[in-house]
């Protein structure tokens, strides 16, 4: 991004990984979940979710 | 142990088709003959991306002068930089624009004197702000990142609401109001340039209820005039620590306006390396750490905050680069700041000519 920059590790690199133009939010969310196949579903998902908002509010992305 | 800078400010070159009265240059501009050529600044790119550098701003003056500067985006790219151009649009035509777009460019930062022409050119002194509106609808038709950068100062803060309507029918992703900074061309002409009190108040309602209404479509951001706050900016993140420039003649500094400073050697990237200038230079080591600060910074609770701010600043207002940022309202030197803001906030104001940037030879 201009001027910023997002370090990554974890989780935050898997979802940013994806977001290649190729792939859709429940594609995003299914592939983390068995990634973190430890990690509560629901809880994965909603956390997928608020971290694509902050980045779309921080015009790092765009939904398609 | 030393971090890496995260980006580096290559400034191509000081020719410019502008000659704004707020210009960051330094007052003594490079001359055309004294530029790096294009096998340098390659060289270079490679030397910031082993350093750790994430991001290059190619910037001036004015970059597209330049007439290698596709060759050199690319060169960017090959090292894996984040490739950015900071620019006025001129002199700049679709072609060229694909040209640098296929090089690898990822983001374009485009800058506005005034939401009308006519002002516009007032203050840039030449005519470019149609070519700008033309540069930006041809930049949004590209997939690369889009910053509109409208320059503001007490001149045009009151046409701040007609700017953020431009802004909005522009669309960027991101827009920064960002008032002048009183370096280089912008010392000079401070007192026509810094805004009144209220002028900055009105200034921040405008901007926080436009913040709001274009979440999530535009980012917008606001750089204020330090003049006005209670401590100083983090000036580039610190003396040496995230940012590295390179000037066109390739001396390496810390910041735009370090040439000011007296007594200080700067190395050059014609006979040293980026590693060893950004690690072991004289002038990178003279203000990092706390031991060279004055009190009361060294014995702050901010002091790691901001680094007792600008040394720069600190140096044009006070002639002692170490002195505390006077911008900070526990500096000594508090007064002369307050002693501007008065000047400047008085209601019957003198009528002072400009001083408009000249070119280099």
């Amino acid at each position: 991004m201009p001027e910023r920059a997002l370090r990554l590790s974890g989780p935050s690199l898997a979802i940013v990984e994806r977001c290649d133009g190729n792939h859709t939010v429940r594609e995003i969310v299914t592939e983390l979940q068995k990634l973190y196949s430890k990690a509560e579903p629901q809880k994965v998902e909603t956390d997928i979710v608020d971290y694509l908002g902050r980045l779309h509010q921080e015009r790092a992305l765009d939904f398609e | 142990m030393i971090a890496n800078p995260l980006a580096l400010i290559a400034e191509l070159t000081h020719r410019c088709p502008l000659h704004c009265v707020y210009c960051s240059n330094p007052l003594e501009l490079t001359r055309r003959a004294k530029e790096l050529k294009t096998d340098t600044w390659a060289r270079v790119l490679g030397e910031a991306a082993e350093l750790g550098v994430l991001q290059v701003d190619f910037t001036g003056g004015e970059p597209l002068t330049r007439p290698d500067l596709a060759p050199l985006i690319r060169a960017a790219r090959a090292k894996g930089l984040y490739a950015s151009l900071i620019t006025s649009g001129l002199p700049l035509d679709e072609k060229r624009l694909d040209a640098l777009v296929s090089a690898g460019l990822d983001h374009l930062q485009l800058s506005f004197q005034s939401a009308h022409d006519a002002r516009a050119a007032e203050f840039a002194g030449t005519e470019a702000h149609a070519q700008k509106l033309r540069v930006a609808d041809w930049v949004k038709k590209r997939q690369i990142g889009l910053t509109l950068n409208f320059v503001i100062h007490r001149q045009n803060v009151d046409e701040l609401e007609d700017m953020v309507d431009l802004a909005e029918r522009i669309a960027p992703s991101r827009v920064e109001f960002a008032h002048v900074q009183y370096y280089g061309w912008a010392f000079s002409n401070r007192t026509r340039l810094l805004p009144t009190r209220e002028q900055l108040d009105r200034s921040l309602r405008i901007i926080e209820s436009a913040r709001q209404r274009l979440c999530g479509r535009i980012r917008v951001e606001y750089v204020v005039p330090d003049y006005y706050a209670k401590y100083p900016k983090a000036c580039m993140g610190g003396w040496g620590r995230k940012v590295v420039l390179v000037k066109p003649d390739g001396d390496v500094l810390p910041c735009h306006a370090a040439n000011v400073l007296p007594g200080m050697k700067f190395e050059n990237v014609e006979s040293k390396s980026l590693y060893q200038i950004w690690h072991e230079s004289e002038a990178f080591e003279r203000y990092r750490g706390e031991k060279w600060m004055p009190d009361p910074c060294r014995h702050c609770d901010r002091r790691s905050q901001d680094f007792a701010g600008c040394r720069c600043q600190a140096f044009l207002l006070t002639q002692d680069a170490s002195a505390t940022d006077p911008v900070c309202s526990l500096a000594p030197a508090r007064g002369i700041v307050d002693e501007i803001l008065a000047e400047v906030n008085r209601p019957l104001q003198q009528a002072v000519p400009w001083v408009y940037r000249a070119n280099p030879k």
